[in-house]
């Protein structure tokens, strides 16, 4: 077969009649965009709740929680949770946001809506599997989530299950039994569910390029989806095995994570031969690319969103898409850096510090490209071009504070402490969300039709702005005075005098959580009742604005589109129009 | 609105910069002997990672300041384009990398190469949920071996010893606290029946994963004296919050007294 | 200052076209393998951690049976693969029931694999090898020997039932000679997967006098 392709004979699949085909099961990568997007909110919804919760009880811990009482009669009697029911909540939040949010709106949410329309075509190559691969995310959630209806709850030991406390069962404390069975089965669906998806992504990426759609002039989003989707091929396949062998050292006997001669409860446990160091081994060889799957969707946003906000180009495409490749590639050699302290032989802490510090260099270049488009730019600052701002301060420091943990030597002093906690949630929290945010006020037109309101818009982003810096700062300062993460509660001498500290963080956290309540009522009255959307509202130049908003159900109406330049022509030197989209096929530029 | 981002981004940069100068919330005085090794490279970390946190907050401050202005006029490039900042990059953060790499690696050394002196205490840790149990080898110098299925917290034999049949069990002095001379090497080994658990002292800047199935030995000396908190830093089950215990250093004569107390 | 190429070669990765010059349909059967082979990798990882932790990992596989029957398996496993590349060709040059003739010939040989497999497995349950426990030494011997070539019956098992569909879609006309094709990729991956586990199962636990 040769390179011919035929785009419209590739997947030509008439308009879907009725509503189970239209909005349930639909091949139409939109809709499925759309639905992972609903999921993705009703799990940050749903994993900010279980932080209000969390962080209540850690700022006021004997104070009785109106309601839950009613909710959770054994996890939390007299609406005063025991300490099980924190971890259990603790582990529920992480893993849907790990999983739910940060994994996908941002790749399956925003790419699987954009990336199609964004490269010309009508769909992703397999809207069968992207279809099938929604449903199998879908239930993942339903599996993790129904781990709060067992007898015994979710299980207690964090996002990470970390052996022998995962692998053991119920023996070991409450929730690892049938509620850990769940979390693995879960989270084993949610890898199926991830790599359908990033096949989808790829052969997309590669086949479905229209006419005219160089590599080079892919919009730095495609290429974020597409280098996300490699990582999530690779890394995703690992975490599959991984969590198998988990449910078959608690269904089938085995001792894949437990070793010999353990004594729990006083009762010496039948297990052998098995290594609690494998399970971190195999769990943050994922982990870690992990992170960076949640990461880079945003900063190919980011990029794309700024140069818009700018109105120039941005300062080196090719530098950015090299910078996203090298942090990718590194992302598969530092692993060993969540295992410093683990009992690994102690050569390995420098082995895995090196390259952890090195995967610095691509990510403060990438910063440095940013800030050298703002320079000198004609900002038109919408919400999404402050969210986008936004983005690179959190992302600077939530980047800068992973220097003291790239190092051995520190990290034995801030290992399992709340600067670390700190740490993530500025890039992951906070940078990842504010991605999402970023390309939600972006491509709400698009998507919906209608505009959101930007009075709101911006009002939201200045409270979230503020509130994030008021909730995660601090915890490096808990981090420095010593202050143990993953704790229920703090009565350790030496924690009790910083208790206030964590009554700030909770205040701050409540309010900023608040606050999204109008990110929200924008989103959907702005659905209902926004002002209708042009084609192009943000005067951008990438494929997606060419289109009618929102597009019609082969995304070009028929059309094939050509591309005859790279995205970003904004502002170019000699050129009359202000701003040149990738579809226009008149040279506007005397060579 | 550029402005005004300018403007918080400024308070927001001193207010979180303020707050690290002042150690307001900071690391507690340093008792151990390779501290403050640790210290040092904490320190010099901060002042390289401050540096650039407030230089590029304050950057990107002022150029949305000055590029948020109203009105026709041409954008700017960056000077030079995008090799300055891509070659100071590599440059100066390459140059962090390997200074921080190289001096922390000794760091590194000074707490898990460099081999625990001969004339170390010995001290064994059992770390179950959710208590350390500490381990002394009484006048005869020898641990007993440990038996896991003798283990029993009712009986209160939390090493699974055999006295009974094992001589060198029949002495050892097993509490609740680590008590050591200040001063001296010491020689922890560590063991977990149960779960991971993680022995980590603020002020000893030692910190260290329990795995049960491991030995794990780490080795330092404390050089004052007092009552420091131990606590567990890896996620144990529902007591983990709760699960410390105390480390006192004494001076030698008051431990000397303390150990044949225990003897008895 | 842009960096726009105005002046546009054509090639094959400028959009419209595929780039290498496979169905999107092969592409994504090669992603595919490459995350299975993935998994598999990290499968064969954790056995080799576990193994090389273990003092007392047992040698058990004697020449006879064990031996022996594993490598018929593998003969049947290769040539299974060679009637899967008659098949193709089969395809590729519209002789249909002969590609259907060729594919039942490779899903007996799959069938066959099983069986042999099955076999073996219940030999080794009557001998008191389970997931947690053998009567020879460490009891991750059975958790891996079980778990791996599990997986491996798993997708030779689901395999057949692939090629079962190819086949009948083809005859029906279907499906094309590319998904016959893609099919075969398929196959060989998991014949391919048999030639790791096969050496670093069996025959470095052969047990040879």
């Amino acid at each position: 077969m040769d390179h011919e392709a035929a785009p419209s004979a590739v997947h030509h699949h008439s308009p879907p009649q009725g509503f189970i085909w239209k909005y349930i099961f639909s091949l139409d990568h939109k809709v499925i965009g759309k639905q992972y997007y609903f999921l993705s909110l009703l799990a940050v919804i749903t994993g900010m709740v279980l932080s209000w919760l969390m962080r209540l009880h850690l700022a006021w811990g004997t104070a009785a929680i109106p309601l839950l009482d009613k909710l959770s009669p054994n996890g939390a009697p007299g609406g005063v949770m025991t300490p099980e029911y924190y971890l259990s909540l603790m582990t529920l939040h992480g893993t849907i946001m790990v999983f739910f949010v940060l994994t996908t709106a941002p790749q399956a949410g925003f790419g699987n809506y954009i990336l199609p329309i964004q490269i010309g075509a009508e769909d992703m190559a397999f809207p069968r599997l992207n279809m099938l691969s929604f449903w199998v995310t879908f239930v993942s959630f339903v599996t993790l989530v129904s781990s709060l209806f067992v007898s015994d709850g979710p299980p207690i030991s964090g996002w990470t299950a970390y052996a022998p406390l995962s692998a053991l069962g119920s023996a070991g404390g409450p929730g690892l039994g049938r509620g850990q069975i769940l979390w693995a089965l879960a989270i084993a669906t949610f890898c199926v569910g991830s790599l359908l998806g990033a096949l989808n992504f790829i052969a997309t990426t590669i086949d479905l390029r229209a006419k005219g759609m160089t590599l080079s002039r892919l919009p730095l989003t495609c290429w974020a989806w597409f280098i996300t989707a490699i990582l999530s091929l690779l890394a995703f396949a690992v975490l599959l095995p991984a969590c198998v062998l988990l449910i078959l050292d608690h269904i089938g006997g085995t001792s894949f994570f437990i070793p010999a001669g353990l004594v729990v409860s006083d009762a010496l446990q039948p297990h052998a031969g098995g290594s609690p160091l494998l399970w971190q081994h195999l769990f943050w060889f994922f982990g870690h690319p992990e992170v960076y799957i949640a990461i880079v969707p945003g900063l190919g946003i980011v990029s794309n969103v700024l140069a818009c906000t700018c109105r120039k180009p941005l300062l080196s495409y090719r530098v950015l898409v090299g910078c996203m490749i090298a942090i990718a590639f590194l992302s598969f050699t530092v692993w060993g850096h969540h295992m410093f302290l683990s009992g690994m032989s102690p050569y390995s802490g420098l082995t895995f510090s090196v390259p952890t510090l090195f995967i610095t260099i691509p990510a403060a270049i990438v910063c440095l490209i940013w800030l050298g488009t703002v320079y000198g730019a004609k900002l038109r600052l919408n919400t999404f071009g402050l969210f986008a701002i936004g983005f690179i301060s959190v992302f600077l420091t939530g980047g800068l504070s992973g220097f003291f943990l790239a190092q051995p030597s520190i990290d034995t002093y801030l290992h399992a402490t709340y600067f670390v906690v700190g740490h993530f949630h500025f890039v992951m929290g906070v940078a990842a969300i504010f991605g999402m945010f970023t390309g939600t006020y972006f491509w709400f037109p698009k998507m919906f039709g209608r505009m959101m309101n930007e009075t709101l818009g911006k009002i939201h982003f200045w409270l979230t702005f503020i509130g994030v810096y008021c909730i995660f700062m601090p915890m490096h300062y808990l981090g420095f005075a010593g202050n143990v993460r993953r704790y229920a509660a703090f009565t350790d001498d030496y924690m009790l005098p910083l208790i206030p500290v964590h009554k700030f963080i909770t205040v701050a956290a409540l309010t900023t959580g608040a606050v999204q309540l109008i990110f929200i009522f924008n989103l959907f009255w702005s659905m209902f009742r926004g002002k209708l959307a042009s084609a192009n509202p943000w005067e951008a130049t990438e494929l997606e604005w060419s289109t009618p908003s929102p597009p019609p159900f082969d995304n070009f109406g028929g059309q094939h589109p050509v591309v005859y330049r790279p995205p970003y022509e904004y502002n170019v030197e000699g050129a009359t129009a202000e701003f040149i989209p990738q579809f226009t096929p008149d040279p506007v530029i005397k060579a | 609105m550029g402005k005004l981002f300018a403007v918080v981004m400024v308070i927001i940069t001193l207010v979180s910069a303020y707050f690290v100068v002042e150690h307001t919330w900071w690391m507690p005085v340093d008792i151990s002997v390779h501290g403050p090794g640790v210290d040092r490279q904490l320190e010099e970390t901060m002042l390289g990672t401050g540096i650039l946190f407030i230089l590029s907050q304050l950057l990107l401050a002022a150029f949305v300041f000055f590029a948020d202005k109203k009105g026709p006029r041409k954008i700017k490039r960056f000077p030079g384009g995008p090799v300055p900042l891509v070659l100071s990059a590599v440059i100066l953060v390459g140059i962090e990398i390997l200074t921080l790499t190289f001096v922390g690696s000794k760091v590194w050394a000074s707490i898990y190469f460099t081999p625990p002196d001969p004339n170390s205490l010995r001290v064994d840790l059992q770390a179950e949920q959710f208590a350390f149990w500490f381990r002394y080898a009484g006048p005869d110098g020898q641990f007993g071996t440990i038996h896991p299925d003798k283990i029993s917290d009712g009986n209160g034999n939390y090493y699974g010893l055999d006295p009974a049949n094992d001589v060198a069990a029949r002495d050892d002095i097993v509490v609740g606290s680590l008590t050591i001379p200040v001063d001296k090497p010491i020689l922890l080994t560590m063991h977990s029946k149960d779960m991971i658990h993680s022995f980590y002292v603020p002020e000893l800047r030692i910190q260290q994963d329990i795995v049960p199935g491991l030995d794990i030995p780490i080795h330092f000396t404390a050089t004052k004296t007092g009552k420091f908190e131990i606590v567990c830093t890896q996620l144990c089950g529902l007591g983990h919050y709760s699960m410390r215990a105390f480390l006192e250093v004494l001076p030698q004569d008051k431990f000397d007294e303390w150990l044949k107390t225990q003897s008895q | 200052m842009s960096e726009s190429d105005v002046a546009m070669t054509e090639s094959t990765w400028s959009g419209g076209a595929l780039p290498y010059a496979i169905s999107s349909k092969k592409l994504g059967m090669w992603l595919f393998i490459v995350a299975d082979s993935i998994t598999f990798g990290a499968m064969l990882v954790a056995y080799a951690y576990l193994r090389v932790a273990s003092p007392d990992w047992p040698i058990p596989f004697k020449f006879n049976p064990s031996i022996i029957n594993a490598t018929v398996m593998t003969f049947v496993l290769l040539s299974s693969s060679i009637t899967m590349v008659a098949a193709v060709q089969a395809a590729k040059e519209g002789r249909v029931r002969a590609c259907v003739g060729w594919m039942a010939a490779t899903m007996f040989g799959g069938v066959l694999f099983d069986i042999l497999h099955i076999r073996e497995w219940l030999g080794l349950i009557h001998e008191g090898v389970r997931l947690f426990q053998n009567p020879w030494g460490s009891p991750l011997f059975g958790a891996s020997f079980f778990s791996l070539t599990g997986l491996h019956m798993t997708h030779v098992t689901l395999g057949v039932i692939y090629l079962a569909v190819v086949a009948i879609g083809f005859g029906r006309k279907k499906f094309s000679a590319d998904d016959v094709e893609i099919s075969g990729l398929y196959w060989h991956f998991v014949d391919l997967v048999w030639m790791f586990i096969f050496p670093l199962v069996y025959l470095i636990s052969a047990r040879l006098r």
